[in-house]
Protein backbone atom coordinates (compact mmCIF):
# COMPACT_ATOMS: atom_id res chain seq x y z
CA UNK A 1 0.00 0.00 0.00
CA UNK A 2 2.71 2.40 1.03
CA UNK A 3 4.86 1.42 -1.92
CA UNK A 4 2.03 1.97 -4.33
CA UNK A 5 1.52 5.46 -2.97
CA UNK A 6 5.23 6.21 -3.28
CA UNK A 7 5.57 4.93 -6.82
CA UNK A 8 2.37 6.56 -8.01
CA UNK A 9 3.58 9.91 -6.78
CA UNK A 10 7.23 9.77 -7.67
CA UNK A 11 7.15 12.58 -10.21
CA UNK A 12 5.64 14.76 -7.53
CA UNK A 13 8.38 13.84 -5.08
CA UNK A 14 11.04 14.53 -7.64
CA UNK A 15 9.75 18.03 -8.35
CA UNK A 16 9.44 18.72 -4.61
CA UNK A 17 13.03 17.60 -4.27
CA UNK A 18 14.10 20.06 -6.98
CA UNK A 19 12.35 22.86 -5.09
CA UNK A 20 14.11 21.96 -1.83
CA UNK A 21 17.50 21.79 -3.49
CA UNK A 22 16.95 25.21 -5.06
CA UNK A 23 15.81 26.75 -1.78
CA UNK A 24 18.76 25.23 0.03
CA UNK A 25 21.10 26.60 -2.63
CA UNK A 26 19.58 30.08 -2.30
CA UNK A 27 19.70 29.99 1.50
CA UNK A 28 23.35 28.92 1.55
CA UNK A 29 24.42 31.49 -1.01
CA UNK A 30 22.45 34.42 0.39
CA UNK A 31 21.19 33.60 3.88
CA UNK A 32 20.29 37.20 4.64
CA UNK A 33 17.71 37.38 1.87
CA UNK A 34 16.36 33.87 2.03
CA UNK A 35 16.04 33.57 5.80
CA UNK A 36 13.94 36.72 6.15
CA UNK A 37 10.17 36.66 5.72
CA UNK A 38 10.06 39.60 3.35
CA UNK A 39 11.14 37.71 0.27
CA UNK A 40 8.51 35.02 0.88
CA UNK A 41 5.82 37.68 1.28
CA UNK A 42 6.96 39.11 -2.04
CA UNK A 43 6.82 35.68 -3.66
CA UNK A 44 3.32 35.13 -2.34
CA UNK A 45 2.16 38.39 -3.85
CA UNK A 46 3.50 37.79 -7.36
CA UNK A 47 3.41 34.02 -7.89
CA UNK A 48 -0.38 33.48 -7.61
CA UNK A 49 -1.23 35.20 -10.92
CA UNK A 50 0.70 32.80 -13.07
CA UNK A 51 0.11 29.93 -10.64
CA UNK A 52 -3.67 30.15 -10.99
CA UNK A 53 -3.36 30.06 -14.77
CA UNK A 54 -0.83 27.22 -14.65
CA UNK A 55 -3.15 25.15 -12.46
CA UNK A 56 -5.97 25.73 -14.89
CA UNK A 57 -3.74 25.08 -17.91
CA UNK A 58 -2.79 21.72 -16.37
CA UNK A 59 -6.30 20.46 -17.18
CA UNK A 60 -5.91 21.60 -20.79
CA UNK A 61 -2.55 19.85 -21.16
CA UNK A 62 -3.75 16.63 -19.47
CA UNK A 63 -6.60 16.67 -21.96
CA UNK A 64 -3.98 16.52 -24.72
CA UNK A 65 -4.53 20.10 -25.85
CA UNK A 66 -2.69 23.41 -25.55
CA UNK A 67 -3.83 26.97 -24.97
CA UNK A 68 -1.63 29.91 -25.94
CA UNK A 69 -4.35 32.53 -25.72
CA UNK A 70 -4.77 32.78 -21.95
CA UNK A 71 -2.39 35.74 -21.52
CA UNK A 72 -4.41 37.75 -24.04
CA UNK A 73 -7.69 36.70 -22.46
CA UNK A 74 -6.20 37.81 -19.15
CA UNK A 75 -5.38 41.20 -20.68
CA UNK A 76 -8.73 41.66 -22.40
CA UNK A 77 -10.61 40.67 -19.27
CA UNK A 78 -8.51 43.12 -17.24
CA UNK A 79 -9.73 45.77 -19.66
CA UNK A 80 -13.35 44.64 -19.28
CA UNK A 81 -12.98 44.68 -15.50
CA UNK A 82 -11.58 48.21 -15.53
CA UNK A 83 -14.26 49.54 -17.87
CA UNK A 84 -17.14 47.99 -15.96
CA UNK A 85 -15.70 49.18 -12.69
CA UNK A 86 -15.39 52.76 -13.90
CA UNK A 87 -18.90 52.66 -15.32
CA UNK A 88 -20.58 51.15 -12.27
CA UNK A 89 -18.13 51.66 -9.39
CA UNK A 90 -18.88 48.09 -8.34
CA UNK A 91 -15.96 45.69 -7.96
CA UNK A 92 -18.32 42.75 -7.57
CA UNK A 93 -20.18 43.47 -10.80
CA UNK A 94 -16.94 44.16 -12.66
CA UNK A 95 -15.47 40.88 -11.41
CA UNK A 96 -18.58 38.95 -12.36
CA UNK A 97 -18.79 40.35 -15.90
CA UNK A 98 -15.05 39.99 -16.40
CA UNK A 99 -15.08 36.30 -15.46
CA UNK A 100 -18.11 35.68 -17.68
CA UNK A 101 -16.28 37.30 -20.61
CA UNK A 102 -13.28 35.10 -19.84
CA UNK A 103 -15.45 31.99 -19.81
CA UNK A 104 -16.97 32.99 -23.16
CA UNK A 105 -13.53 33.57 -24.69
CA UNK A 106 -12.42 30.13 -23.44
CA UNK A 107 -15.64 28.56 -24.71
CA UNK A 108 -14.94 30.00 -28.17
CA UNK A 109 -11.49 28.37 -28.13
CA UNK A 110 -13.07 25.05 -27.23
CA UNK A 111 -15.75 25.40 -29.87
CA UNK A 112 -13.22 26.16 -32.60
CA UNK A 113 -11.04 23.22 -31.59
CA UNK A 114 -13.91 20.74 -31.39
CA UNK A 115 -16.19 21.82 -34.21
CA UNK A 116 -13.56 22.69 -36.79
CA UNK A 117 -11.32 19.82 -35.69
CA UNK A 118 -8.33 22.16 -35.69
CA UNK A 119 -5.25 21.67 -33.55
CA UNK A 120 -5.63 23.78 -30.42
CA UNK A 121 -2.09 25.12 -30.84
CA UNK A 122 -3.13 26.77 -34.11
CA UNK A 123 -6.53 27.96 -32.93
CA UNK A 124 -5.16 29.60 -29.80
CA UNK A 125 -2.32 31.31 -31.64
CA UNK A 126 -5.08 32.97 -33.63
CA UNK A 127 -7.28 33.87 -30.69
CA UNK A 128 -4.23 35.03 -28.75
CA UNK A 129 -3.60 37.72 -31.38
CA UNK A 130 -7.29 38.49 -31.62
CA UNK A 131 -7.84 39.26 -27.92
CA UNK A 132 -4.53 41.10 -27.55
CA UNK A 133 -5.34 43.15 -30.64
CA UNK A 134 -8.87 43.89 -29.50
CA UNK A 135 -7.53 45.14 -26.17
CA UNK A 136 -5.06 47.44 -27.92
CA UNK A 137 -7.69 48.81 -30.29
CA UNK A 138 -10.19 49.47 -27.52
CA UNK A 139 -7.88 51.14 -25.03
CA UNK A 140 -5.66 52.84 -27.61
CA UNK A 141 -2.60 51.90 -25.64
CA UNK A 142 -3.72 53.78 -22.56
CA UNK A 143 -3.87 52.35 -19.03
CA UNK A 144 -6.28 53.34 -16.31
CA UNK A 145 -6.11 53.65 -12.56
CA UNK A 146 -7.86 51.23 -10.25
CA UNK A 147 -7.12 53.09 -7.02
CA UNK A 148 -10.83 53.65 -6.24
CA UNK A 149 -11.30 49.90 -5.92
CA UNK A 150 -9.70 50.22 -2.49
CA UNK A 151 -13.03 51.59 -1.25
CA UNK A 152 -14.57 48.16 -1.79
CA UNK A 153 -14.15 45.40 0.83
CA UNK A 154 -13.81 43.02 -2.09
CA UNK A 155 -10.43 44.57 -2.86
CA UNK A 156 -9.10 43.36 0.49
CA UNK A 157 -10.73 39.99 0.00
CA UNK A 158 -8.91 39.56 -3.30
CA UNK A 159 -5.48 41.12 -2.86
CA UNK A 160 -5.36 42.42 0.75
CA UNK A 161 -2.83 41.38 3.36
CA UNK A 162 -3.53 39.02 6.23
CA UNK A 163 -1.87 40.21 9.47
CA UNK A 164 -0.50 43.06 7.43
CA UNK A 165 1.89 40.74 5.67
CA UNK A 166 0.59 37.65 3.91
CA UNK A 167 -0.97 38.45 0.52
CA UNK A 168 -4.50 37.10 0.24
CA UNK A 169 -4.03 36.06 -3.39
CA UNK A 170 -1.88 33.12 -2.32
CA UNK A 171 -4.95 31.73 -0.55
CA UNK A 172 -6.91 32.13 -3.76
CA UNK A 173 -4.26 30.17 -5.62
CA UNK A 174 -4.47 27.42 -2.99
CA UNK A 175 -8.27 27.39 -3.19
CA UNK A 176 -8.16 27.15 -6.99
CA UNK A 177 -5.56 24.39 -6.72
CA UNK A 178 -7.64 22.42 -4.25
CA UNK A 179 -10.78 22.82 -6.34
CA UNK A 180 -9.06 21.66 -9.53
CA UNK A 181 -7.37 18.79 -7.66
CA UNK A 182 -10.77 17.69 -6.40
CA UNK A 183 -12.23 17.77 -9.91
CA UNK A 184 -9.29 15.91 -11.46
CA UNK A 185 -8.86 13.22 -8.85
CA UNK A 186 -12.24 12.67 -7.33
CA UNK A 187 -14.81 13.69 -9.90
CA UNK A 188 -16.04 11.79 -12.93
CA UNK A 189 -15.29 14.81 -15.10
CA UNK A 190 -11.64 14.75 -14.07
CA UNK A 191 -11.40 11.06 -14.96
CA UNK A 192 -12.84 11.90 -18.37
CA UNK A 193 -10.18 14.57 -18.87
CA UNK A 194 -7.48 11.96 -18.24
CA UNK A 195 -9.11 9.41 -20.60
CA UNK A 196 -9.51 12.00 -23.34
CA UNK A 197 -5.84 12.92 -23.13
CA UNK A 198 -4.66 9.33 -22.88
CA UNK A 199 -6.48 7.93 -25.90
CA UNK A 200 -9.23 9.98 -27.43
CA UNK A 201 -10.54 7.14 -29.60
CA UNK A 202 -10.79 4.77 -26.63
CA UNK A 203 -12.52 7.39 -24.53
CA UNK A 204 -15.06 7.96 -27.29
CA UNK A 205 -15.74 4.24 -27.69
CA UNK A 206 -16.31 3.94 -23.94
CA UNK A 207 -18.94 6.63 -24.00
CA UNK A 208 -16.94 9.63 -22.82
CA UNK A 209 -18.28 12.80 -24.41
CA UNK A 210 -14.87 13.92 -25.62
CA UNK A 211 -16.09 17.10 -27.32
CA UNK A 212 -17.90 18.27 -24.23
CA UNK A 213 -14.86 17.53 -22.05
CA UNK A 214 -12.63 19.64 -24.31
CA UNK A 215 -15.03 22.57 -24.50
CA UNK A 216 -15.41 22.70 -20.72
CA UNK A 217 -11.65 22.46 -20.22
CA UNK A 218 -11.00 25.43 -22.53
CA UNK A 219 -13.87 27.36 -20.95
CA UNK A 220 -12.48 27.06 -17.42
CA UNK A 221 -9.06 28.17 -18.71
CA UNK A 222 -10.65 31.41 -19.95
CA UNK A 223 -12.43 31.95 -16.64
CA UNK A 224 -9.31 31.49 -14.53
CA UNK A 225 -7.27 33.70 -16.88
CA UNK A 226 -9.86 36.44 -16.32
CA UNK A 227 -9.68 35.93 -12.55
CA UNK A 228 -5.87 36.11 -12.63
CA UNK A 229 -6.14 39.30 -14.70
CA UNK A 230 -8.31 40.94 -12.04
CA UNK A 231 -5.93 39.92 -9.24
CA UNK A 232 -2.88 41.17 -11.15
CA UNK A 233 -4.54 44.52 -11.95
CA UNK A 234 -5.82 45.04 -8.43
CA UNK A 235 -2.44 44.19 -6.94
CA UNK A 236 -0.85 47.18 -8.71
CA UNK A 237 -4.08 49.24 -8.71
CA UNK A 238 -3.61 49.96 -12.37
CA UNK A 239 -4.72 48.41 -15.62
CA UNK A 240 -1.92 48.18 -18.16
CA UNK A 241 -2.91 47.57 -21.78
CA UNK A 242 -0.05 45.08 -21.97
CA UNK A 243 -1.44 43.05 -19.07
CA UNK A 244 -0.78 39.35 -19.60
CA UNK A 245 2.35 39.73 -21.67
CA UNK A 246 5.24 37.81 -20.19
CA UNK A 247 3.03 35.18 -18.58
CA UNK A 248 2.85 32.78 -21.50
CA UNK A 249 6.12 30.87 -21.33
CA UNK A 250 6.50 30.97 -17.55
CA UNK A 251 3.04 29.53 -17.07
CA UNK A 252 3.54 26.77 -19.62
CA UNK A 253 6.96 26.04 -18.11
CA UNK A 254 5.36 25.64 -14.66
CA UNK A 255 3.03 22.97 -16.04
CA UNK A 256 5.83 21.02 -17.73
CA UNK A 257 8.14 21.42 -14.74
CA UNK A 258 5.37 19.93 -12.64
CA UNK A 259 5.57 16.72 -14.61
CA UNK A 260 2.58 17.01 -16.91
CA UNK A 261 3.81 15.80 -20.31
CA UNK A 262 2.84 17.63 -23.46
CA UNK A 263 1.22 14.44 -24.82
CA UNK A 264 -1.38 14.56 -22.04
CA UNK A 265 -3.14 11.67 -20.35
CA UNK A 266 -1.31 12.13 -17.07
CA UNK A 267 -0.28 15.02 -14.87
CA UNK A 268 -0.91 16.46 -11.44
CA UNK A 269 -2.13 19.66 -9.86
CA UNK A 270 0.41 19.33 -7.06
CA UNK A 271 3.25 19.12 -9.58
CA UNK A 272 2.11 22.31 -11.29
CA UNK A 273 1.74 24.01 -7.91
CA UNK A 274 5.38 23.28 -7.10
CA UNK A 275 6.42 24.05 -10.68
CA UNK A 276 4.87 27.51 -10.43
CA UNK A 277 6.72 28.16 -7.17
CA UNK A 278 10.04 27.15 -8.73
CA UNK A 279 9.50 29.42 -11.73
CA UNK A 280 8.44 32.20 -9.36
CA UNK A 281 11.44 32.06 -7.04
CA UNK A 282 14.13 31.44 -9.64
CA UNK A 283 14.60 35.01 -10.79
CA UNK A 284 14.88 36.51 -7.31
CA UNK A 285 17.06 33.63 -6.20
CA UNK A 286 19.51 33.97 -9.03
CA UNK A 287 19.90 37.69 -8.48
CA UNK A 288 20.23 37.22 -4.71
CA UNK A 289 23.00 34.71 -5.38
CA UNK A 290 24.98 37.55 -6.90
CA UNK A 291 24.60 36.51 -10.51
CA UNK A 292 23.53 39.23 -12.89
CA UNK A 293 20.03 39.28 -14.35
CA UNK A 294 21.54 38.04 -17.58
CA UNK A 295 21.90 34.64 -15.99
CA UNK A 296 18.23 34.14 -15.16
CA UNK A 297 17.17 32.98 -18.62
CA UNK A 298 20.05 30.56 -18.81
CA UNK A 299 19.23 29.06 -15.43
CA UNK A 300 15.53 28.88 -16.33
CA UNK A 301 16.48 26.90 -19.36
CA UNK A 302 18.72 24.53 -17.42
CA UNK A 303 16.20 23.85 -14.66
CA UNK A 304 13.39 23.22 -17.15
CA UNK A 305 15.41 20.89 -19.34
CA UNK A 306 16.80 18.95 -16.37
CA UNK A 307 13.41 18.57 -14.68
CA UNK A 308 11.68 17.45 -17.84
CA UNK A 309 14.46 14.93 -18.42
CA UNK A 310 13.96 13.55 -14.90
CA UNK A 311 10.20 13.26 -15.44
CA UNK A 312 10.70 11.49 -18.73
CA UNK A 313 13.11 8.96 -17.22
CA UNK A 314 10.76 8.30 -14.30
CA UNK A 315 7.81 7.77 -16.61
CA UNK A 316 9.72 5.34 -18.77
CA UNK A 317 10.58 3.29 -15.72
CA UNK A 318 6.94 3.14 -14.75
CA UNK A 319 5.96 2.01 -18.22
CA UNK B 1 -32.02 -20.81 -41.31
CA UNK B 2 -33.77 -20.13 -38.06
CA UNK B 3 -36.63 -17.70 -37.59
CA UNK B 4 -35.45 -14.27 -36.39
CA UNK B 5 -37.06 -14.77 -32.98
CA UNK B 6 -35.11 -17.95 -32.30
CA UNK B 7 -31.72 -16.29 -32.51
CA UNK B 8 -30.07 -13.39 -30.74
CA UNK B 9 -29.23 -11.47 -33.86
CA UNK B 10 -30.00 -12.16 -37.49
CA UNK B 11 -28.74 -10.24 -40.49
CA UNK B 12 -30.57 -10.92 -43.74
CA UNK B 13 -29.30 -10.28 -47.28
CA UNK B 14 -26.97 -7.46 -46.27
CA UNK B 15 -25.49 -5.48 -49.15
CA UNK B 16 -23.00 -2.70 -48.93
CA UNK B 17 -20.89 -0.87 -51.50
CA UNK B 18 -18.27 1.80 -51.10
CA UNK B 19 -18.19 3.67 -54.39
CA UNK B 20 -17.92 1.06 -57.11
CA UNK B 21 -16.64 -1.64 -54.80
CA UNK B 22 -19.27 -4.07 -53.63
CA UNK B 23 -17.96 -5.16 -50.25
CA UNK B 24 -20.93 -7.22 -49.08
CA UNK B 25 -22.96 -9.04 -51.70
CA UNK B 26 -26.02 -10.35 -49.92
CA UNK B 27 -24.74 -11.76 -46.65
CA UNK B 28 -26.92 -13.77 -44.26
CA UNK B 29 -25.44 -14.04 -40.79
CA UNK B 30 -26.82 -14.96 -37.41
CA UNK B 31 -25.73 -15.57 -33.85
CA UNK B 32 -27.77 -17.75 -31.52
CA UNK B 33 -28.30 -17.38 -27.79
CA UNK B 34 -25.23 -18.52 -25.86
CA UNK B 35 -23.35 -19.25 -29.05
CA UNK B 36 -19.78 -18.49 -30.04
CA UNK B 37 -19.50 -17.88 -33.77
CA UNK B 38 -16.14 -17.81 -35.49
CA UNK B 39 -16.07 -15.39 -38.41
CA UNK B 40 -13.21 -16.31 -40.71
CA UNK B 41 -12.04 -14.48 -43.75
CA UNK B 42 -9.11 -12.85 -45.39
CA UNK B 43 -8.42 -9.12 -45.52
CA UNK B 44 -11.04 -7.57 -47.74
CA UNK B 45 -13.46 -10.45 -47.29
CA UNK B 46 -15.94 -8.03 -45.74
CA UNK B 47 -15.64 -9.11 -42.09
CA UNK B 48 -15.06 -5.71 -40.66
CA UNK B 49 -17.72 -4.07 -42.84
CA UNK B 50 -20.23 -6.68 -41.71
CA UNK B 51 -19.34 -6.04 -38.08
CA UNK B 52 -19.48 -2.28 -38.51
CA UNK B 53 -23.01 -2.66 -39.86
CA UNK B 54 -23.88 -4.88 -36.90
CA UNK B 55 -22.54 -2.28 -34.46
CA UNK B 56 -24.29 0.61 -36.18
CA UNK B 57 -21.18 2.30 -37.53
CA UNK B 58 -22.23 1.82 -41.18
CA UNK B 59 -25.72 1.63 -42.61
CA UNK B 60 -26.27 -1.22 -45.11
CA UNK B 61 -27.42 -0.34 -48.63
CA UNK B 62 -30.06 -3.01 -48.27
CA UNK B 63 -30.91 -5.89 -45.99
CA UNK B 64 -32.41 -6.29 -42.55
CA UNK B 65 -31.16 -6.80 -39.03
CA UNK B 66 -33.20 -8.46 -36.30
CA UNK B 67 -32.31 -8.34 -32.60
CA UNK B 68 -34.12 -10.93 -30.48
CA UNK B 69 -36.71 -11.18 -33.23
CA UNK B 70 -37.35 -7.46 -33.57
CA UNK B 71 -36.39 -5.65 -36.73
CA UNK B 72 -34.03 -2.77 -36.09
CA UNK B 73 -34.82 0.63 -37.56
CA UNK B 74 -32.81 3.85 -37.24
CA UNK B 75 -29.92 1.76 -36.07
CA UNK B 76 -26.89 3.55 -34.62
CA UNK B 77 -23.81 3.01 -32.46
CA UNK B 78 -25.64 4.30 -29.41
CA UNK B 79 -28.54 1.95 -30.10
CA UNK B 80 -26.17 -1.01 -30.39
CA UNK B 81 -24.69 -0.31 -26.97
CA UNK B 82 -28.15 0.10 -25.55
CA UNK B 83 -29.13 -3.33 -26.85
CA UNK B 84 -26.05 -4.90 -25.26
CA UNK B 85 -23.67 -5.28 -28.18
CA UNK B 86 -20.14 -4.60 -27.00
CA UNK B 87 -17.13 -4.60 -29.28
CA UNK B 88 -13.74 -5.49 -27.92
CA UNK B 89 -11.60 -3.66 -30.40
CA UNK B 90 -8.19 -4.59 -31.61
CA UNK B 91 -6.88 -1.47 -29.93
CA UNK B 92 -9.00 -2.59 -26.97
CA UNK B 93 -10.45 0.80 -25.97
CA UNK B 94 -8.26 1.07 -22.92
CA UNK B 95 -6.56 4.01 -21.30
CA UNK B 96 -3.03 2.71 -21.09
CA UNK B 97 -1.55 5.20 -18.67
CA UNK B 98 -4.17 4.48 -16.05
CA UNK B 99 -4.88 1.75 -13.56
CA UNK B 100 -6.88 -1.39 -14.13
CA UNK B 101 -9.64 -0.34 -11.75
CA UNK B 102 -10.08 2.99 -13.51
CA UNK B 103 -10.21 1.28 -16.90
CA UNK B 104 -12.89 -1.19 -15.86
CA UNK B 105 -15.20 1.71 -15.06
CA UNK B 106 -14.05 4.04 -17.82
CA UNK B 107 -17.02 6.11 -18.94
CA UNK B 108 -19.28 4.35 -16.40
CA UNK B 109 -17.81 5.47 -13.09
CA UNK B 110 -19.49 4.68 -9.80
CA UNK B 111 -20.29 8.11 -8.41
CA UNK B 112 -22.44 9.81 -5.84
CA UNK B 113 -25.16 12.17 -6.98
CA UNK B 114 -22.70 15.05 -7.45
CA UNK B 115 -20.52 13.01 -9.75
CA UNK B 116 -17.73 12.32 -7.27
CA UNK B 117 -16.17 8.91 -7.79
CA UNK B 118 -16.42 6.30 -5.07
CA UNK B 119 -12.83 5.14 -5.38
CA UNK B 120 -13.01 2.45 -2.70
CA UNK B 121 -16.08 0.86 -4.19
CA UNK B 122 -14.66 1.00 -7.70
CA UNK B 123 -11.46 -0.71 -6.61
CA UNK B 124 -13.36 -3.41 -4.74
CA UNK B 125 -15.71 -4.00 -7.66
CA UNK B 126 -12.78 -4.11 -10.09
CA UNK B 127 -11.10 -6.68 -7.87
CA UNK B 128 -14.25 -8.80 -7.89
CA UNK B 129 -14.70 -8.44 -11.67
CA UNK B 130 -11.19 -9.51 -12.63
CA UNK B 131 -11.46 -12.51 -10.31
CA UNK B 132 -14.87 -13.55 -11.49
CA UNK B 133 -14.43 -13.04 -15.21
CA UNK B 134 -10.73 -13.45 -15.74
CA UNK B 135 -9.75 -15.84 -13.01
CA UNK B 136 -6.99 -13.46 -11.95
CA UNK B 137 -6.00 -13.49 -8.34
CA UNK B 138 -4.90 -10.31 -6.71
CA UNK B 139 -1.39 -11.65 -6.40
CA UNK B 140 -1.17 -12.28 -10.15
CA UNK B 141 -2.50 -8.90 -11.13
CA UNK B 142 -3.29 -5.93 -8.95
CA UNK B 143 -6.24 -3.66 -9.70
CA UNK B 144 -3.72 -0.84 -9.32
CA UNK B 145 -1.60 -2.13 -12.21
CA UNK B 146 -1.16 0.39 -14.99
CA UNK B 147 -2.80 -1.10 -18.06
CA UNK B 148 0.13 -0.12 -20.29
CA UNK B 149 2.38 -2.44 -18.28
CA UNK B 150 0.14 -5.47 -18.79
CA UNK B 151 0.56 -8.11 -21.49
CA UNK B 152 -1.54 -8.14 -24.64
CA UNK B 153 -3.61 -11.09 -23.44
CA UNK B 154 -4.28 -9.49 -20.08
CA UNK B 155 -5.43 -6.29 -21.76
CA UNK B 156 -7.79 -8.30 -23.95
CA UNK B 157 -9.05 -9.95 -20.78
CA UNK B 158 -9.73 -6.62 -19.10
CA UNK B 159 -11.76 -5.50 -22.10
CA UNK B 160 -13.74 -8.75 -22.15
CA UNK B 161 -14.32 -8.71 -18.37
CA UNK B 162 -15.53 -5.15 -18.65
CA UNK B 163 -17.98 -6.05 -21.41
CA UNK B 164 -19.29 -9.05 -19.45
CA UNK B 165 -19.69 -7.05 -16.30
CA UNK B 166 -21.76 -4.44 -18.06
CA UNK B 167 -24.22 -7.09 -19.22
CA UNK B 168 -23.42 -7.25 -22.88
CA UNK B 169 -25.43 -10.00 -24.57
CA UNK B 170 -23.22 -10.10 -27.62
CA UNK B 171 -19.50 -9.49 -27.46
CA UNK B 172 -17.68 -8.91 -30.71
CA UNK B 173 -14.01 -9.81 -30.53
CA UNK B 174 -12.12 -8.14 -33.35
CA UNK B 175 -8.96 -10.17 -34.05
CA UNK B 176 -8.39 -10.76 -30.34
CA UNK B 177 -5.40 -13.04 -30.82
CA UNK B 178 -3.55 -11.22 -33.57
CA UNK B 179 -0.02 -10.40 -32.53
CA UNK B 180 -0.17 -12.38 -29.30
CA UNK B 181 2.22 -15.08 -28.16
CA UNK B 182 1.08 -18.67 -27.76
CA UNK B 183 0.51 -18.45 -24.01
CA UNK B 184 -1.22 -15.10 -24.36
CA UNK B 185 -3.47 -16.57 -27.02
CA UNK B 186 -4.38 -19.39 -24.63
CA UNK B 187 -5.39 -16.79 -22.05
CA UNK B 188 -7.64 -15.01 -24.51
CA UNK B 189 -9.25 -18.32 -25.53
CA UNK B 190 -10.01 -19.05 -21.88
CA UNK B 191 -11.67 -15.62 -21.62
CA UNK B 192 -13.80 -16.52 -24.63
CA UNK B 193 -14.84 -19.74 -22.89
CA UNK B 194 -15.80 -17.56 -19.94
CA UNK B 195 -18.24 -15.68 -22.18
CA UNK B 196 -19.93 -18.97 -23.07
CA UNK B 197 -20.08 -20.05 -19.44
CA UNK B 198 -21.81 -16.81 -18.50
CA UNK B 199 -24.53 -17.61 -21.00
CA UNK B 200 -23.62 -14.83 -23.41
CA UNK B 201 -22.82 -14.89 -27.12
CA UNK B 202 -19.75 -13.80 -29.02
CA UNK B 203 -18.48 -13.29 -32.53
CA UNK B 204 -14.80 -14.15 -32.81
CA UNK B 205 -13.29 -12.51 -35.88
CA UNK B 206 -9.98 -13.91 -36.97
CA UNK B 207 -7.61 -14.98 -39.72
CA UNK B 208 -6.60 -18.02 -37.81
CA UNK B 209 -8.69 -21.19 -37.90
CA UNK B 210 -6.52 -22.79 -35.23
CA UNK B 211 -7.41 -20.08 -32.73
CA UNK B 212 -11.11 -20.03 -33.31
CA UNK B 213 -11.81 -23.75 -33.78
CA UNK B 214 -11.35 -24.78 -30.12
CA UNK B 215 -13.79 -22.19 -28.78
CA UNK B 216 -16.37 -21.75 -31.53
CA UNK B 217 -19.73 -23.52 -31.77
CA UNK B 218 -20.12 -22.60 -35.39
CA UNK B 219 -17.74 -21.26 -38.01
CA UNK B 220 -18.71 -18.94 -40.85
CA UNK B 221 -16.33 -18.31 -43.74
CA UNK B 222 -16.61 -15.06 -45.59
CA UNK B 223 -14.91 -14.53 -48.91
CA UNK B 224 -15.12 -11.44 -51.08
CA UNK B 225 -18.43 -10.28 -49.72
CA UNK B 226 -20.19 -13.66 -49.59
CA UNK B 227 -20.66 -16.37 -47.04
CA UNK B 228 -18.94 -19.31 -48.73
CA UNK B 229 -19.18 -21.81 -45.92
CA UNK B 230 -20.88 -22.41 -42.61
CA UNK B 231 -20.12 -25.34 -40.33
CA UNK B 232 -21.24 -26.54 -36.94
CA UNK B 233 -18.14 -27.51 -35.11
CA UNK B 234 -19.78 -30.72 -33.93
CA UNK B 235 -20.16 -31.78 -37.57
CA UNK B 236 -16.67 -31.17 -38.84
CA UNK B 237 -13.18 -31.95 -37.66
CA UNK B 238 -10.40 -29.39 -37.72
CA UNK B 239 -8.64 -31.34 -40.48
CA UNK B 240 -11.74 -31.38 -42.67
CA UNK B 241 -12.26 -27.70 -42.10
CA UNK B 242 -8.70 -26.87 -43.07
CA UNK B 243 -9.18 -28.92 -46.24
CA UNK B 244 -12.35 -27.00 -47.06
CA UNK B 245 -10.48 -23.76 -46.57
CA UNK B 246 -7.82 -24.86 -49.04
CA UNK B 247 -10.55 -25.59 -51.49
CA UNK B 248 -12.09 -22.18 -51.06
CA UNK B 249 -8.68 -20.61 -51.45
CA UNK B 250 -8.06 -22.43 -54.70
CA UNK B 251 -11.45 -22.13 -56.31
CA UNK B 252 -13.51 -19.64 -54.40
CA UNK B 253 -16.05 -22.42 -53.88
CA UNK B 254 -16.55 -25.07 -51.28
CA UNK B 255 -17.31 -27.95 -53.61
CA UNK B 256 -14.52 -26.96 -55.91
CA UNK B 257 -16.69 -27.17 -59.03
CA UNK B 258 -18.33 -24.81 -61.44
CA UNK B 259 -17.79 -21.16 -61.98
CA UNK B 260 -15.37 -19.28 -59.82
CA UNK B 261 -16.80 -16.06 -58.49
CA UNK B 262 -13.83 -13.87 -59.36
CA UNK B 263 -10.18 -14.07 -60.22
CA UNK B 264 -8.50 -16.96 -61.98
CA UNK B 265 -9.29 -20.45 -60.77
CA UNK B 266 -5.73 -21.69 -60.65
CA UNK B 267 -4.34 -18.84 -58.59
CA UNK B 268 -4.98 -19.11 -54.90
CA UNK B 269 -6.10 -15.77 -53.59
CA UNK B 270 -6.79 -14.17 -50.28
CA UNK B 271 -7.67 -17.14 -48.19
CA UNK B 272 -4.22 -18.65 -48.19
CA UNK B 273 -3.49 -16.47 -45.21
CA UNK B 274 -6.00 -18.54 -43.27
CA UNK B 275 -3.63 -21.43 -43.52
CA UNK B 276 -1.02 -22.11 -40.91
Amino acid sequence: MRNRWLSENRTQFSILFVLFVLLLLFIISSPKTFLSGDIYAAFMSTIPFSMIMALSLTLVVICGEMDLSFPSIMGFCGYVFTQVFHATRSVALALLICVIVGLIAGYLNGLLVVKLRLPSLVVTIGTQFFWAGLTQVLCQGLGKTLVPTKESPLYYLLVGRVLGKIPVQIFWAVVVGFFLWLVLNRHRFGAHIYYTGDNEASARVMGVNVDRVKIIVFTQMGGFAAFAGVLASLEVLYFWPTLGQGYLLKTIAAVFLGGTPVEGGVGTIFGTFIGAIIIGILEAGIIAMGLSGFWTQLVYGLIIVISIAIHSVLRRRVA
Amino acid sequence: MAEPSEVLVKMVNIRKSFGHVEVLRGVDFEVGYNEIVGLLGDNGAGKSTLIKILTGVHQPDSGEIYWKGKKLVNYSVAKARELGIETVFQERALSEQHSLWRNIFMGREITNRWGFIDIRKQREEAERIIREYMGFTSSALSVDAIVGTMSGGEKQGVAIARALHFQADLIILDEPTTGLSLSETQKVLSFVEEIKKKGKSAIFITHNIYHVYPVADRIVILDRGRVVGEFMKAAISLEELVEKLYLVARTGRLNGEGEVSQGTPTTPHGLESLMP
